[in-house]
């Protein structure tokens, strides 16, 4: 119940949100916030470090982008298409990653990932360092005009809601409790009977997906798809943001990825811009040596501390 | 929970009314001036058009009197991290939330270029100072787009051009991977094959390589007369720094297309001394350009790049033209600056054609050999003027927007 | 036309041979920070970059030339390195590895950010040793005699390090120390100091790198960002922690990444990466790597 309530009290913010702010730059926070939750589902649930989900965004982005230049169908058929691109790269990726631990995973991803950026760097259809420019919005379901910024905002929210449900109700599910258990004593849960790396497997598909549909509303809001989105950097910024959040809560990510957006909008303008790296390093450093739980399971400790 | 739901769903609705309201309220003209200025603030052309290009639109705006249609002029800058994503985004706030009139500086094509497409649904002016791409006032050409200071054909005909004409027929290309190289070559090659010569073979580099020796081996293996560098920044002062290191440069002549003054001066004058190179500006070329020259080193700290220069003149125009057409509306703006000439230090014979192309006298130059050198900051010799309508492409009937 | 060919491929090999010289003493630092202490150094490429940084000042403002500047600036770097270990690593010494990963990515993301701040982004010119210059033509190419020395400097010292810690009871010392700790400790070692010292000298091989680099590349703030994630991808090859698999694995990349840059150079620098996913894929644990 208490955190229904909060879920409705966040849902009202962001429903008003517009009110106060740029509606494209919330738009570019939820779409941020989705890809740390899908990252998150791995990370933090199956306690998989993938280095390459940067792959998935820019395939979503990419995948999505050119239907909508080229194809003519309705953006949410687009999208889906995306997501869709997304998942099946993702079950390739997860086909060779997961039977690798640690380290070893992450690098396994990370070089599928550089494959991946070098395909888009050279394939013409992404117009490599210029990127895909001018896609247009379209109208969702064949009626709402995306043009709009405010109406293109309500329909991200929309999406980034579900995606939250869908890793909510993952996570809450038998299925995610056996990840968790995955987690928590690989050897267990293989004795246990479990075929261990299916679960993996499957949790990564999803998670790519997911990351996948982050990719795929982020160039719509932006009517853009770049290299930045499959640059490995992408892939670092997105641990950035969830550890900054907090890993394994489910709305870590979430805030992490406000905090980081946020950071660096404020930061690209103004007499602070040069230190933008710096500043980037310094908050990476500040997190691992004494915030390693991230806000939201600092706010946990807090809690648990103070009123319980 | 009903009560909670009621307040939830009034408020949601008189949200979406303050926020549909606000976004409408911007499009409209507010009869003030705010111009941005996106530069590249911490990579690879921060030394090119980062802070500098910020300290000489302010100069601009100061030299202006800082007042336009009796308000004063307001400035905004950010850091487009030259990539175009973040200047998409960062464009797109200012002009549909934040009421910029005009973007200025630019240096990346990428960059430029998705700016452009967010300026021309909002009906703002794009003014490119650093980028090189001839796609702007060519394939994507657009009303609201203005190139000042130079291109990529400005660059071969200044160039290649002579040289060829000069009797050195056979060329090899390195070129960095990504469209304003290959843009550049593929002018250049265009203007060798005009001019008698052929291209004997090229190779694509990787954006920021920092190993040339493989590339240089395969240009001393092909027999060419003149290997042309279609890259820019680090990437050319790394390629002819092992291109001597090789004896490449005693075997062939090297072309450096694209050689801004700061790479010019981060080069070993024994290297690059005698080379012959193609700007749109040099800060020690009369007394006009050296007194605005003086004035932004004490500013900035060091001397002017050609963008530097190009932003403060495209500026001033911008802003005389908004005061004599008595308002800031993109439409009417564009329309007087193309009316008349720029004139100052910077804008030689100059005019902005109705194709958004800024025209102008460029300059050959010849890097300085350590010894003819006074200081640091003398790095060229002025070899002749390239009369405008010789450097740059005539204009496309396709884009031409009188 | 046949000839001209085969003798483009000799000098490509040789090229290639000679970046390989830097891939191995950059992954050798990592492959010993790893191997022996179990830190991820995600700051290697940044501490390459200081090196280089350090050598061109230590000219620019103190005349102190290239021959002094390859014992002082490893040393320099070496202690940088110490004092990251000891203040900022050693507290996270317990936790998972991907902590000291993120904690040195973000070290290394502040010190390019500071350099950039500092120095700009053009890159400065750091002149080759007068002893070094010029060069011989060789039947298939001309090889400049710096190219020359840093083939031999680095296998030299890349050999040597190997010798040190797999053949010398100091080495036995070292690899017992960080193997099993407690035990160590009992027989009177001082184990942390073990440590710091072996993470100051694995960093003090990218400083010498880097001063290597120096009059061959721009001394520029993002140099070692961009070789960074190309020499992780050679250790991983070489199978994290073997040693001397760092060594011949960071030779051998050079060279396909020389054959590459003859036959298809668009993908010169994602060529690694294609052979890194093919040899996990079939030895999981890298080339020279022990099976868990």
């Amino acid at each position: 119940m208490n955190n229904l309530k909060l879920n409705i009290f966040l849902l009202a913010l962001a429903l008003l949100a517009p009110a106060v702010l740029y509606p494209v730059f919330l738009a570019k926070v939820l779409c941020f916030a989705l890809f740390a939750c899908a990252f998150n589902l791995l990370l933090g649930f199956v306690g998989l470090l993938s280095f390459g989900h940067a792959a998935f965004l820019g395939t979503g982005g990419y995948i999505t982008g050119y239907l909508m230049i080229n194809s003519g169908l309705t953006p949410e058929i687009a999208i889906l298409l995306g997501t869709l691109a997304g998942a099946a790269l993702g079950a390739i990726f997860g086909k060779l990653a997961v039977k690798r631990e640690g380290i070893y995973f992450a690098m396994v991803t990370l070089a599928l990932a550089q494959l991946v950026f070098f395909i888009y760097l050279q394939a013409p259809f992404t117009n490599g360092e210029d990127g895909m420019q001018g896609v247009p919005r379209g109208h969702a379901f064949g009626a709402l005009d995306l043009s709009d910024n405010l109406v293109m905002y309500y329909f991200v929210l929309a999406i980034f809601v579900f995606g939250y449900w869908l890793i909510n109700r993952t996570v809450h599910s038998p299925f995610g409790q056996i990840l968790k258990a995955i987690r928590d004593n690989e050897d267990r849960a293989t004795s246990l009977g479990y075929d261990v790396n299916r679960y993996k497997w499957i949790a990564f598909v999803i998670s790519a997906a997911l990351a996948a549909l982050a990719g795929s509303t982020k160039t719509l809001v932006f009517q853009l798809a770049s290299l930045t989105d499959v640059h490995w950097h992408m892939s670092g910024e997105v641990i950035l943001m969830t550890l900054v959040g907090g890993v394994g809560t489910i709305f870590g990510p979430v805030l992490g990825a406000g905090f980081i957006v946020t950071m660096q909008n404020y930061l690209s303008g103004g007499e602070l811009g040069n230190y933008i790296h710096i500043i980037m390093g310094v908050v990476f450093v500040v997190c691992v040596l004494s915030f390693r739980s991230g806000i939201v399971g600092q706010l946990i400790k807090f809690k648990r501390n103070n009123f319980s | 929970m009903k009560n909670l739901n009621k307040t939830i769903v009034s408020s949601m609705v008189a949200g979406i009314m303050a926020a549909s309201l606000s976004t409408a309220a911007v499009a409209e003209s507010d009869g003030k001036v705010k111009l941005g200025i996106l530069a590249d603030m911490g990579g690879v052309y921060a030394d090119i058009c980062g802070r500098g290009c910020v300290t000489a639109a302010e100069m601009a705006i100061e030299d202006f009197g800082g007042k336009a249609l009796g308000q004063p002029i307001e400035l905004v800058t950010a850091d487009s991290q030259l990539k175009p994503d973040i200047a998409s985004s960062i464009a797109r706030q200012w002009v549909e939330a934040d009421g910029v009139d005009a973007i200025g500086g630019l240096v990346s094509s990428a960059v430029s270029g998705a700016v452009s497409k967010v300026n021309l649904n909002a009906k703002k002016l794009t003014m490119i100072s650093g980028s090189a791409s001839n796609t702007f006032t060519t394939k994507s050409c657009n009303p609201f787009n203005v190139h000042w200071t130079y291109n990529v054909v400005a660059l071969a005909n200044g160039t290649v051009k002579p040289m060829v004409q000069a009797g050195k027929k056979k060329w090899f290309f390195i070129t960095a991977d990504y469209s304003f190289g290959h843009a550049l070559e593929g002018v250049a090659s265009k203007v060798i094959n005009e001019n008698g010569g052929e291209v004997v073979g090229s190779i694509r580099a990787p954006l920021g390589t920092t190993d040339f020796s493989s590339y240089v081996l395969q240009a001393q293996a092909s027999g060419a007369d003149v290997v042309a560098l279609a890259n820019a920044g680090n990437d050319t002062v790394n390629a002819l720094k092992t291109a001597t290191e090789f004896g490449l440069t005693e075997m062939m002549d090297v072309a450096g297309l694209l050689v801004f003054t700061q790479n010019a001066q981060a080069m070993d004058p024994s290297v690059a001394g005698g080379m012959r190179l193609t700007t749109g500006f040099y800060w020690d070329m009369d007394d006009k350009a050296r007194d605005w020259s003086q004035r932004f080193q004490e500013r900035h700290g060091s001397i002017p790049s050609m963008i530097h220069a190009g932003v403060y003149s495209a500026t001033t125009h911008y802003l005389k033209s908004v005061e004599a057409s008595g308002t800031e509306e993109a439409e009417v703006v564009i329309k007087k600056m193309k009316a008349t000439k720029p004139e100052d230090f910077f804008s030689r014979n100059a005019e902005l054609r109705a194709d958004g192309r800024m025209v102008h006298d460029m300059l050959s130059v010849e890097i300085k050999k350590a010894g003819e050198r006074k200081d640091k900051n003398d790095i060229y010799k002025v070899i002749k003027v390239i009369p405008g309508n010789e450097a740059f492409s005539p204009m496309l009937p396709q884009c031409n927007f009188s | 036309m046949f000839d001209i060919n085969l003798f483009g491929l000799f000098g490509q090999l040789l090229v290639g041979l000679i970046n390989g010289s830097f891939y191995a003493l950059l992954s050798l630092g990592l492959a010993i920070i790893f191997g022996l202490l179990k830190i991820i150094n995600f700051a290697q490429g940044a501490l390459y970059m200081l090196g280089a940084f350090i050598a061109f000042l230590a000219l620019e403002y103190l005349g102190i030339n290239y021959w002094a500047a390859l014992i002082i600036v490893p040393i320099t770097v070496g202690l940088v390195g110490i004092m990251m270990e000891r203040f900022l690593i050693r507290p996270i010494a317990n936790e998972d590895h991907l902590y000291s990963l993120l904690l040195t990515f973000g070290l290394a993301l502040i010190i390019q950010g500071a350099f950039t701040h500092m120095f700009g982004s053009s890159g400065l010119s750091y002149a080759i040793p007068e002893e070094l210059k010029g060069g011989n033509r060789l039947p298939f190419m001309y090889l400049p005699n710096y190219r020359a020395w840093i083939i031999v400097a680095s296998v030299l010292v890349c050999f040597g390090t190997w010798y040190m810690i797999e053949k010398t009871k100091l080495g036995a010392y070292l690899r017992a120390g960080t193997e099993n700790p407690q035990l160590m400790q009992a027989f009177g070692i001082n184990v942390p100091l073990i440590v710091t010292l072996t993470f100051g000298f694995g960093v003090a091989l990218a400083g010498f790198a880097g001063v290597m680099a120096a009059p061959v590349y721009s001394v520029s703030p993002d140099m070692g960002s961009n070789i960074l994630i190309v020499v992780f991808a050679i250790v991983v090859i070489g199978g994290m922690g073997s040693i001397g698999g760092s060594i011949l694995t960071g030779l051998g990349m050079g060279v396909v990444e020389g054959l590459t840059k003859y036959f298809y150079p668009e993908a010169s620098t994602t060529v690694i990466f294609l052979v890194m996913v093919i040899v996990l894929l079939l030895k999981p644990a890298g080339l020279f790597g022990k099976e868990a």
